[in-house]
């Protein structure tokens, strides 16, 4: 088991934890790394960096203008790897990006690289199980997990296949729709999580659709943890520091931890 | 990854695969050619594997959320293509209300002009204006097979909008169009058309706020609405099954046209075949006409969306095919006169055929094709879309070039250019720099005019 994977489930079983990953869209802002440590520091079990990409399909207005500002900074593949490695994050990092910045890097060298930089992990939205095959081999042999993400309409046939497959923790999406924040956590989330629990003791994670700590205790009130992305990205977008991100992500964890 | 992969893994499909290359093959004896195309002459323009890839292009790299539906469609669309049911309706709906079959038009005054013998596939004479209600006449069929009540699409131009828009009404389908905010202001009849014909117009705003942004859009919307939206997709592009359905329901402009042509030639084939390409549905559907045959098939991008020609292999809007991408593999914006083929991707199937060396792809730049719109518009009485005017505006500079003179050539004309009038009079008032040291003045912008000062003199 390699570090994302141990780390959420040590946290999960034996300090019976509820599993807190906040994502942040690397370059967004110059103190960028900053913000990481500010996740980990308010109790972050796991952090979920983006790199920005130029058409994020599978992501909604917040984290696009983020993607956006940070590539018009001048972003670039390299140099989010360079803020990862030099940030010397205390726990586990998981990269999400789309499936052409690792492709064109050749899946091999990409693998190489993330390793190097520290990551942990990749989550990778348009690289669904049945196209993963050729980065998950080159991943495996440098020991980067690769997160599948599972959806409301996937079937039961394929939902079991994605959840022996995936691996770190299985990414239950909470809503038929692209990353931002909801009024109130989709019926699906729960549904799908339960679904995904029932069939493999891997940790799960309800992202996309989770904007509150009442909707991180809801959705954990099945599932094994939470990702927090467009809420936490769009307080960075305006103006946010990393104390403020910090107070933001601290108390998820409260009302996680006090949950009964 | 390897370059060709000709033969599928699966029973299934090489039981298909090998009906199709005998009716390939029983094709090719019956005009007496043999295969000049390579070894991969029968497979070439056939289905795809069963992982949707032509060679090592295309596969369906889009989120889970959206994979389930692919499956959807691409049983709903093999079942649908093999009921003789609903090939009649299609058939049927083309020609009662799209006004297929459309002619193969000859063109004497150009051809004496470029001595070459130029015909014209007349798309531009379909219901709508364009060949994409041939796609989309087969799309809101099978939506409606599968029990959706809404289409969404994206469009350039604002051709595959309008067609969308048009077969929404004509079926009772809610429609939701998106269409990048450049291309709004550069399309803004057809921004109107589509609202006439009852469908809702979303501006993007992101990006490039062109042609690829409202592929994300759409691609987004659909993710939120798949339980009762089909997402009308309008080129050979997208995640499998799009590639191969929409060239599946652009083959009979295809098939129309080597039909005709050889009523035209004496039973011969064109010596070559043009088609413009952005995605590349009508360059896909003209292809599979003539994919049999031993005409040389040409595909003519835009010079600044030429993904072929400047492009390399990457992963966009659901597919593996040759995009515009910077070092980092982010996509770059392409750039055209044409809001039709101002794309940075080109479809799968293309990439695969320029791989096996089946077809070429060539580009035109922004003043050649004014020059060909204005050409055909003033020898002879057709007024091209900016999309078409690719494909002739590569006839017009290669005829005697790599064109021998004597060559018969079949242009696909895939639409109308009446949506494009008031953006070619506005581009010959203020023509690009390189004009600049001759003013035209205002007047120049009367059709008789501008033709004399950009068109070419015979």
């Amino acid at each position: 088991m390699s570090r994302l994977a141990s780390t959420l489930v040590t946290a999960r079983d034996r300090y019976a934890k509820k599993l807190l990953v906040p994502y942040v869209t690397a370059g967004m802002v110059a103190g960028w790394p900053e913000m990481l440590q500010a996740c980990f520091d308010a109790g972050a079990d796991a952090v979920e960096v983006g790199i920005p990409f130029s058409d994020p399909m599978l992501d909604g207005p917040v984290i696009q203008e983020a993607s956006r500002v940070a590539l018009e900074r001048g972003t670039t593949f390299q140099g989010v790897l360079d803020g990862i490695a030099s940030a010397g994050l205390p726990g586990p990092v998981a990269v999400m990006t789309y499936a052409n910045l690792f492709f064109h890097g050749g899946y091999t060298a990409t693998a190489d690289r993330l390793a190097a930089a520290g990551v942990d992990a990749a989550i990778i939205p348009d690289l669904p199980l049945d196209e993963a095959g050729d980065w998950r081999a080159a991943a495996r042999l440098r020991g980067i997990e690769t997160v599948l993400l599972a959806a409301p309409s996937t079937p039961d046939d394929r939902l079991a296949l994605i959840c022996d497959a995936a691996e770190g923790f299985v990414y239950s999406l909470g809503v038929m729709g692209v990353t931002g924040e909801r009024a109130s956590l989709a019926g699906s989330a729960t549904v799908l999580a339960k679904r995904c629990k029932a069939l493999t003791g891997k940790p799960v994670l309800v992202g996309v659709g989770v904007s509150t700590k009442e909707q991180a205790v809801e959705a954990c009130s099945v599932a094994d943890g939470v990702i927090v992305g467009s809420a936490l990205v769009r307080r960075v977008a305006s103006g946010a520091g990393a104390s403020e991100v910090a107070r933001f992500v601290g108390d998820i964890r409260s009302a996680l931890d006090a949950r009964q | 990854m390897g370059r060709v992969a000709s033969l599928p893994t699966t029973g299934r499909s090489l039981t298909e695969v090998e009906a199709d290359a005998q009716a390939g093959t029983h094709r090719r004896a019956a005009t007496g050619l043999k295969a000049l195309v390579g070894s991969s002459a029968g497979d070439v323009m056939r289905s795809p594997d069963d992982r949707g890839r032509f060679g090592a292009f295309g596969g369906r790299y889009v989120p889970e959320s959206l994979v389930p539906a692919c499956h959807e469609l691409e049983l709903a669309f093999r079942c649908a293509w093999t009921d003789p049911a609903f090939h009649e309706e299609y058939r049927r709906t083309l020609a009662s209300y799209g006004g297929r079959p459309t002619p193969v038009t000859e063109c004497p005054r150009i051809s004496r002009e470029l001595g070459v013998r130029l015909l014209l596939k007349r798309e531009d004479l379909v219901h709508g204006g364009s060949h994409k209600l041939n796609n989309v006449v087969g799309q809101a069929l099978l939506a409606m097979r599968m029990g959706k009540s809404r289409l969404v699409a994206e469009t350039g131009a604002g051709q595959h909008g309008v067609a969308t828009a048009t077969a929404a009404a004509r079926f009772g389908l809610e429609c939701t169009v998106y269409m990048g905010a450049v291309d709004q202001a550069r399309q803004a009849l057809n921004v109107f058309r589509m609202q006439l014909l009852g469908a809702e117009v979303r501006s993007v705003d992101a990006g490039s706020r062109t042609l690829k942004d409202a592929v994300n859009e759409a691609l987004r919307d659909w993710v939120a609405s798949v339980e009762d939206t089909h997402y009308c997709l309008g080129s050979v592009m997208g995640p499998h099954p799009y590639p191969w359905m929409v060239r599946e329901f652009q083959r009979v402009l295809g098939e129309e046209a080597r039909e005709q042509c050889r009523a035209i030639l004496g039973g011969s084939d064109p010596d070559i075949v043009v088609a413009c390409v952005g995605g590349g549905s009508n360059a896909a559907g003209t292809f599979a006409g003539f994919a049999d045959t031993r005409a040389r098939l040409v595909g003519v991008e835009a010079a600044g969306g030429a993904a072929m020609r400047n492009g390399s292999p990457g992963i966009l809007h659901g597919m593996h095919s040759y995009l515009l991408q910077d070092a980092d593999g982010q996509i770059e914006e392409a750039r055209s006169i044409s809001a039709g083929l101002d794309y940075p991707g080109i479809g799968p199937e293309h990439a695969y055929l320029a791989s096996v060396g089946r077809a070429e792809y060539a580009s035109a730049c922004d003043e050649e094709v004014l020059e060909a719109f204005q050409l055909l518009s003033r020898l002879e009485g057709i007024i091209p879309a900016l999309e078409p005017a690719h494909a002739l505006a590569w006839v017009v500079r290669e005829a005697g070039r790599e064109i021998p003179h004597g060559s018969s050539v079949l242009v696909t004309l895939s639409g109308r250019g009446d949506k494009d009038v008031d953006q070619v009079r506005a581009a010959l008032i203020a023509p690009p720099e390189a004009r600049e040291d001759q003013p035209v003045p205002p007047r120049a912008a009367t059709p008789e005019a501008g033709s004399r000062s950009a068109g070419r003199e015979p």
